[in-house]
């Protein structure tokens, strides 16, 4: 399951859904908003999403993980919209048989969401606002 | 030619539409096709560099030509995750 979404997002939900009865293993994780970015204090994140390309190319890393670790129980939910400090922005859930490949597995997914998936955050301080680019954040 | 254009992020922002219809010459590339868009709205240059093409939602190269019909999105640097 690739999914944008406005609505919120946890982590154990996606838990559920990756799950079989074959795995021993069910690896998540969580891109949370916090309250400092570069020394500033954030009030809150925009997230936008090219949301048709940005499903494709999450499939795409999905995919990607299926051919490099032979798993195929991986969802990615990623959140758009006006997120509060604290909120969970995106959640991956990877199932395996063995932890080894699910933990490799999971952070291949967030590595890559950061790369090539397009979605933007807007970052709204007290002073100003900025859409995030090259610079990460 | 007929290409109905994406914006996001900085681009929605400023030039004030999620999409819109443009009509463009045969042989338009999408790097053309923002130059032009940068031409209309010269705050937007800082970009220019750094934008990444989608053409019907697969990454293509600037100098990629555009056909009547596509859907070309204009990307700027992504900060999902």
């Amino acid at each position: 399951m690739f999914e944008v979404t406005d609505k919120d997002i946890a982590a154990g939900e996606l838990a559920d859904v990756v799950r079989s009865d074959s795995d021993g293993a069910v690896v998540t994780f969580s891109g949370v908003v916090r309250s400092f970015s570069k020394g500033k204090r954030v009030l809150y994140l925009e997230y936008e999403a090219y949301k048709e390309m940005a499903e494709k190319t999450m499939a795409q890393i999905g995919a990607d993980i299926k051919e490099r670790w032979g798993i195929e129980r991986v969802a990615i939910r990623h959140r758009v919209g006006h997120l509060r400090i604290g909120e969970t922005a995106v959640v991956i859930a990877v199932a395996s048989p063995h932890r080894r490949e699910a933990f490799e597995a999971c952070q291949y997914a967030i590595d890559h969401i950061k790369q090539v998936v397009p979605i933007w955050k807007k970052e709204v301080w007290e002073d100003g606002e900025v859409w995030i680019g090259r610079e990460g954040g | 030619m007929r290409v109905k254009l994406r914006l996001f992020a900085m681009y929605r922002e400023t030039v004030g539409k999620r999409e819109m219809e443009i009509t463009v010459a045969e042989g338009a590339t999408a790097g053309g096709v923002l130059e032009k868009l940068i031409r209309d709205y010269p705050s937007l240059s800082g970009l220019g560099n750094a934008t990444m093409f989608a053409l019907d939602e697969e990454y293509v190269a600037a100098d990629t030509v555009v056909k009547d019909g596509q859907q070309l999105a204009l990307l700027p640097p992504v900060s999902g995750g």
